[in-house]
C-alpha cells in the first residue's frame, strides 16, 4: 500500500516521539541517564512544543515571527499563579490535575494575547511583520517584569509596580515568580508533545491547513480563490500561540522560581535557530532539531568556556553547509546515496535538512 | 480529444446599454456589466470608460496591444484593485467596496498571467483549495478528525478528480504543482479556477508559451467546459487564432480604453483595430 | 522646562547614536535585503577595540576611535564575505539564521577575550560641559559631540551615495541586482562597501554609546542593536533620512517616556510607538509603499 507523503511524514513525528520517550522511561528507571540529562528531559519537551509550534507560523503559515518567547512568558506566568492559586485558595492536592489545568490556562491566556497581538499584526507582512512580533515579545517582557500577584484566600491580587500585596507574593516583579511548587513531570511533558503534533499534523492535512499553505505560497492567488488570508493567517498564528503558552507553562512548573527575563529575544531566537536547522515546514525536522540542540550545550561541557563558541561556529556551518548551493549539490549527492539504501526514508522537500 | 473546432458564428445581438450578446443568452440576466469602469494611478488613467456586457454563456475575448490595459480590466472586475471610476455589476450586483475574496464568492474566478500557483503543494491540494468555500467544516473539526471531517474530505477529493479528468490530469494528482511542465500549469490553473464554482471564468493569456497542438486543445477545452458548467468565460490573448476561433464577443482596448467591440469578423475588418495592431492582424 | 529640555536634548543625544547604527542596518538591508543581526555586536567590537587602545595601548582617543574603525570596517568585510556571500541566492530566513550565528559568535569570541566583568570605559571626549540656565542644565561634551557626528555622517552619507560614482552603484544595486550586473556594477564589491560603510559607522557608534553609557560588556551591543534597527524599521528600512528620523526619535521617545512615564517601561514604550507607526505608516516613515505586480 502506497501512503501519502503527509501520512509517512505524521508517522514519523509520532514514531520519533515515542521511541524516544520509552527509551528515556528506561534510561531513568535502570538509572543509566546521567544526572545532567535527566534534568533536562523537562526542558525539551517544552523546546520541542516550541519549535513544533513556531514551525506551523514559520514553515507552515510563511510569516517569521520573533515573539514566540512572549507567548511562552505569558503561559509560564499564567501556569504559575494558577497552580498556585489552585493549591492555596481551592486546596487541589493533586499536583497531575494542577499541572494539567495550569497547562490549559497557560493555553488559553497566551491564546487570547494571540489574538490581541495577531489583529495589529498580521496586516503587515514580510520583515515588518518579524520586526513587530519582536517588538511585542519585547513589550510583554517589560510589561511582565512590572508585575505584582498575591494569592489572599481566594483571592488573586493584582498590581502594576506596587509590591506591597496582601496575601502571599507569588510573583513579584523583576525578581520572578516566588515559592511556586515544582510539579511539572517528564510523562505530561511527552503528552504535551504528542498533543501538539496531534494538533499541528492534523490541522496541516484540513482544509483549514490547506487554506493557511495556500496563502503561504501565493496570497493573491489564495484570495482570488475566496481565501480569507487575514482569517488563516491568523488561525496559525493563534494556535501557535496557545501551544507556546502550555509549554510555557510547563516550563514555568518546572522551577519554583523563574524571571520574566528567561522569555528575552535569545529564546524566540533559539526556538527559531531549531525550526530553520530542522527544515523550514518539517515538523520531525523540528522535534529532533529541538532535542539535539537543547542538549547539545551539555555534550559540549567538555570544552567548557569554549561551548557557546562552538555552538555559534557549527551553527553557521550547518546554515552554510546546507543552503550554499555548491556545498548543497555535494550534500544532495550523499542523501540520494543513503536513500538508495532506505527507500521509503523519503524527506519532504524545501529546506529539510 | 478529436472534437471539432467550433467555428460557426454565434449570432450577436445588441443588449441594452450599447453591447452586445450571443441570441441565446437573451433569456438570462448577463453575468457582467461594467458602466464607465476605470482606474488612475497617480493620475495616469489606465483605464477608462469601459462599457462591456457579457452574456450568462458567452466566450469574450479582450484584446489589444502590449500595455492597453487588460490585465488591469481583471484586476479591477477581481477587485485586485479598486476601481477609481464607475460600476461593475456581477450577476446584477454591484460589487462596490468588495474585496477580492467577496468577489470570488459572488461567482468570479480567474487564471494569471504569470502562473501563480500554490507551487508547494500537490496537484490535487490546488484545487481543494479552490473547493474550500464549498467544504464547510472547521478548524475544530479538521484537527480533532470528527464525522464531517473523512465524509467531505472523500467528497472533496472526488470532486478534485473530476475536474481534474476535464484536462486528463486526474493521473497528477499527486505531483507537486510546482513541478509540472508549463502547459499543465497552466491547465491547472484553469481546473483551480473552475472548482470556485464561478459564473464568470477569467482567463489571462491561457495559451501563452504552449504549442499549437495544445493550444488547439486548449480552444476545444475552453468551449467544453462553457458548454459542460453553463457559464461565460473572458480571456485575454495574443494568439489570434484562439481568439477569433472561439470568441463570441470581442473587446479591443487601447490605451486603457476600448476602440471597438464586434463579432470575430467585424473586428478583423475594423480599420481602428488594424491601425492599432499596425497589420499585425493579419497573423490571424 | 529646563528638566525637559534636559531629557530632549539627552534623548536627542542617544537618538544620535541610534540613528548611526540604523544606517548600517538601513544600508545593508537596502541593498542585500537581509536583517544583520549581527550588526550590534559590531558596535560591542568597535567599542572593545577603541577601549582597548586607550587604556592598554594609551594612544590617544582619536587614533583608538580610527583604530575601532579599521578594525571594525575588516571585520564586517571578513563576515559578509565568509557567512553571507555564499548564502546570495539561499532563503532570507537562512541568511537571517547565518547572521545570528554570526551574533553568538562575537559575543563569545569578546566573553573570552575580554571576560564577562563589565570594563569601565573612559569617556573618549573629555572637553568641558556647557552650562546653562545658571547651572541648572548642562550639556556634556559627549552630547554635543555625538550629535555633530550624526548630522556629519548624515550629509556625508546623503552626497556620498547621491553624488559618487560608487554612491550611485550601491543605489543601482538596491534597486535591482540582476540590472546592476548587467551594466557592469561589481555586485559582490559594491555589497562588501556597503558593509565595510556600515561598520565604520558601528564604531563610532560604539564608541559615542560607551562614552555615554560607560560599561562595557559582551552584551553591549545587543539591545542597542536591536532598537537601532527598530529605528531603521520606524524611519523607512532602505531610506537613509529615514534612518536618522526615526533613530532620534526613538531617542527621543524612550528618554522622555523613561523620565515621565514609567522608568521599567521605556523600552516597551518605544517598541509600542514603533507598532502604532507601522498600524498607520506600513512602509515606516518615510519609506515607499511597494505595489505588489498582479
Amino acid at each position: 500500500m502506497k501512503l501519502k507523503k503527509s501520512t509517512v511524514n505524521a508517522l514519523i513525528s509520532y514514531g520519533i516521539v515515542i521511541v524516544a520517550f520509552i527509551v528515556c522511561q528506561y534510561l531513568i528507571a535502570s538509572k543509566a541517564m546521567p544526572r545532567t540529562l535527566k534534568g533536562q528531559m523537562i526542558p525539551i519537551c517544552v523546546y520541542i512544543v516550541m519549535a513544533v509550534s513556531l514551525n506551523l507560523v514559520v514553515g507552515i503559515s510563511g510569516e517569521l515571527s520573533l515573539g514566540h518567547a512572549g507567548f511562552m512568558s505569558i503561559g509560564a506566568f499564567t501556569g504559575a499563579i494558577a497552580s498556585t492559586w489552585l493549591l492555596n485558595a481551592l486546596g487541589l492536592e493533586s499536583a497531575l490535575a494542577r499541572l494539567i489545568i495550569s497547562i490549559v490556562a497557560g493555553g488559553v491566556m497566551a491564546g487570547v494575547f494571540g489574538v490581541l497581538i495577531g489583529i495589529p499584526v498580521l496586516r503587515l507582512r514580510g520583515d515588518y511583520l518579524a520586526i513587530v512580533t519582536l517588538a511585542f515579545g519585547e513589550i510583554i517582557r517589560n510589561v511582565v517584569n512590572c508585575l505584582y500577584f498575591s494569592v489572599d484566600g481566594m483571592r488573586l491580587n493584582i498590581s502594576f509596580n506596587n509590591p506591597n500585596l496582601a496575601g502571599t507574593i507569588i510573583v513579584n516583579g523583576p525578581a520572578g515568580t516566588k515559592g511556586i511548587k515544582a510539579i511539572s513531570t517528564f510523562p505530561v511533558g511527552f503528552a504535551l508533545i504528542i498533543f501538539t503534533l496531534f494538533v499541528v499534523l492534523n490541522l496541516v492535512n484540513s482544509r483549514s491547513g490547506r487554506a493557511i499553505m495556500a496563502t503561504r505560497d501565493n496570497r493573491i492567488a489564495a484570495e482570488a480563490m475566496g481565501i480569507n488570508v487575514t482569517k488563516y493567517k491568523m488561525m496559525a498564528f493563534v494556535t501557535s500561540a496557545v501551544l507556546a503558552g502550555m509549554a510555557g507553562a510547563l516550563y514555568g512548573l518546572n522551577f519554583s522560581t523563574f524571571t520574566a527575563a528567561k522569555f528575552k529575544f535569545d529564546t524566540s531566537i533559539l526556538v527559531l535557530v531549531f525550526v530553520v536547522l530542522g527544515g523550514i515546514g518539517n515538523i520531525w525536522g523540528s522535534i529532533i532539531a529541538a532535542a539535539l540542540l537543547t542538549i547539545l550545550p551539555e555534550l559540549l561541557r567538555a570544552f567548557a568556556d569554549y561551548r557557546m563558541l562552538i555552538y555559534a561556529i557549527v551553527l553557521i556551518l550547518v546554515m552554510l553547509a546546507t543552503n550554499n548551493p555548491m556545498l548543497r549539490s555535494v550534500f544532495d549527492r550523499l542523501l540520494r546515496v543513503f536513500r538508495r539504501r532506505s527507500p521509503g526514508a523519503e524527506m519532504k522537500g524545501g529546506a529539510a535538512q | 480529444m478529436s472534437e471539432v473546432r467550433r467555428r460557426q458564428p454565434t449570432k450577436m445581438v445588441p443588449a441594452p446599454s450599447q453591447g452586445i450578446i450571443p441570441e441565446r443568452d437573451l433569456y438570462s440576466a448577463p453575468v457582467l456589466e461594467t458602466r464607465h469602469l476605470g482606474i488612475e494611478f497617480g493620475g495616469l488613467k489606465a483605464v477608462e470608460d469601459f462599457n462591456l456586457i457579457i452574456g450568462k454563456t458567452e466566450i469574450a475575448g479582450l484584446i489589444g496591444p502590449n500595455g492597453a490595459g487588460k490585465t488591469t480590466v481583471f484586476n479591477l472586475l477581481t477587485k485586485v484593485y479598486q476601481p477609481t471610476m464607475g460600476t461593475v455589476l456581477l450577476n446584477g450586483r454591484d460589487t462596490a467596496g468588495m474585496n477580492t475574496v467577496q468577489a470570488n464568492k459572488l461567482g468570479i474566478a480567474r487564471t494569471f498571467q504569470n502562473i501563480r500557483l500554490f507551487g508547494n503543494m500537490t496537484v490535487e491540494d490546488n484545487v481543494r483549495i479552490g473547493l474550500h468555500n464549498q467544504v464547510k467544516y472547521g478548524m475544530f473539526t479538521g484537527i480533532f478528525r470528527l464525522p464531517g471531517y473523512w465524509k467531505q474530505e472523500k467528497a472533496q477529493h472526488e470532486k478534485a478528480l473530476e475536474l481534474l479528468s476535464i484536462f486528463d490530469m486526474q493521473d497528477m494528482a499527486g505531483y507537486q504543482a510546482g513541478s509540472l511542465p508549463y502547459g499543465a500549469q497552466r491547465r491547472l490553473e484553469i481546473v483551480r479556477a473552475l472548482a470556485t464554482n464561478p459564473s464568470l471564468l477569467l482567463l489571462d493569456e491561457p495559451a501563452a508559451g504552449m504549442n499549437p497542438h495544445e493550444t488547439e486543445e486548449l480552444m476545444n477545452n475552453i468551449i467544453r467546459i462553457r458548454d459542460r458548467f453553463q457559464i461565460a468565460i473572458m480571456l485575454i490573448e495574443h494568439d489570434m487564432n484562439l481568439v477569433m476561433g472561439i470568441c463570441e464577443g470581442i473587446c479591443v482596448l487601447n490605451y486603457g480604453r476600448i476602440i471597438a467591440k464586434g463579432t470575430a469578423d467585424e473586428i478583423q475588418n475594423n480599420p481602428v483595430v488594424i491601425e492599432a495592431y499596425l497589420g499585425k492582424k493579419k497573423e490571424g | 522646562m529646563v528638566a525637559f529640555l534636559r531629557f530632549l536634548i539627552n534623548g536627542i543625544s542617544l537618538g544620535s547614536v541610534y540613528a548611526i547604527i540604523a544606517l548600517g542596518y538601513t544600508m545593508v538591508y537596502g541593498i542585500a535585503k537581509m536583517l544583520n543581526f549581527a550588526h550590534g555586536d559590531v558596535i560591542m567590537v568597535g567599542a572593545y577595540i577603541a577601549f582597548c587602545a586607550m587604556a592598554y595601548l594609551s594612544l590617544p582617543p582619536l587614533v583608538a576611535v580610527l583604530l575601532a574603525m579599521v578594525v571594525c570596517t575588516a571585520l564586517g568585510v571578513v563576515i559578509e564575505g565568509l557567512a553571507y556571500r555564499p548564502l546570495r541566492q539561499a532563503a532570507s530566513l537562512a541568511v537571517l539564521i547565518t547572521a545570528i550565528g554570526v551574533s553568538y559568535f562575537l559575543q563569545n569570541a569578546a566573553l573570552l577575550i575580554w571576560g564577562s566583568n563589565p570594563k569601565i570605559f573612559d569617556s573618549v571626549f573629555s572637553v568641558g560641559t556647557i552650562r546653562l540656565f545658571e547651572g541648572e542644565l548642562t550639556i556634556t561634551s559627549e552630547t554635543i559631540l555625538t550629535i555633530a557626528a550624526n548630522i556629519v555622517i548624515m550629509i556625508a552619507l546623503t552626497l556620498f551615495t547621491g553624488q559618487t560614482k560608487l554612491g550611485k552603484a550601491m543605489r543601482a544595486v538596491s534597486e535591482d541586482k540582476g540590472a546592476a550586473e548587467l551594466m557592469g556594477i561589481n555586485v559582490n564589491r559594491t555589497i562588501s562597501l556597503t558593509f565595510a560603510i556600515g561598520s565604520a559607522l558601528a564604531a563610532i557608534a560604539g564608541v559615542l554609546l560607551c562614552s555615554a553609557y560607560p560599561t562595557l560588556m559582551p552584551t553591549t551591543g545587543s539591545m542597542p542593536g536591536i532598537k537601532a534597527f527598530t529605528a531603521a524599521v520606524f524611519g523607512g528600512i532602505g531610506s537613509i533620512p529615514g534612518a536618522m528620523i526615526g533613530g532620534i526619535l526613538l531617542g527621543v521617545i524612550e528618554i522622555l517616556g523613561k523620565a515621565y512615564i514609567s522608568t521599567e517601561l521605556g523600552d516597551a514604550l518605544v517598541f509600542a510607538v514603533l507598532i502604532i507607526v507601522l498600524l498607520f505608516k506600513p512602509a515606516g516613515l518615510l519609506g515607499k509603499p511597494v505595489r505588489e505586480k498582479v
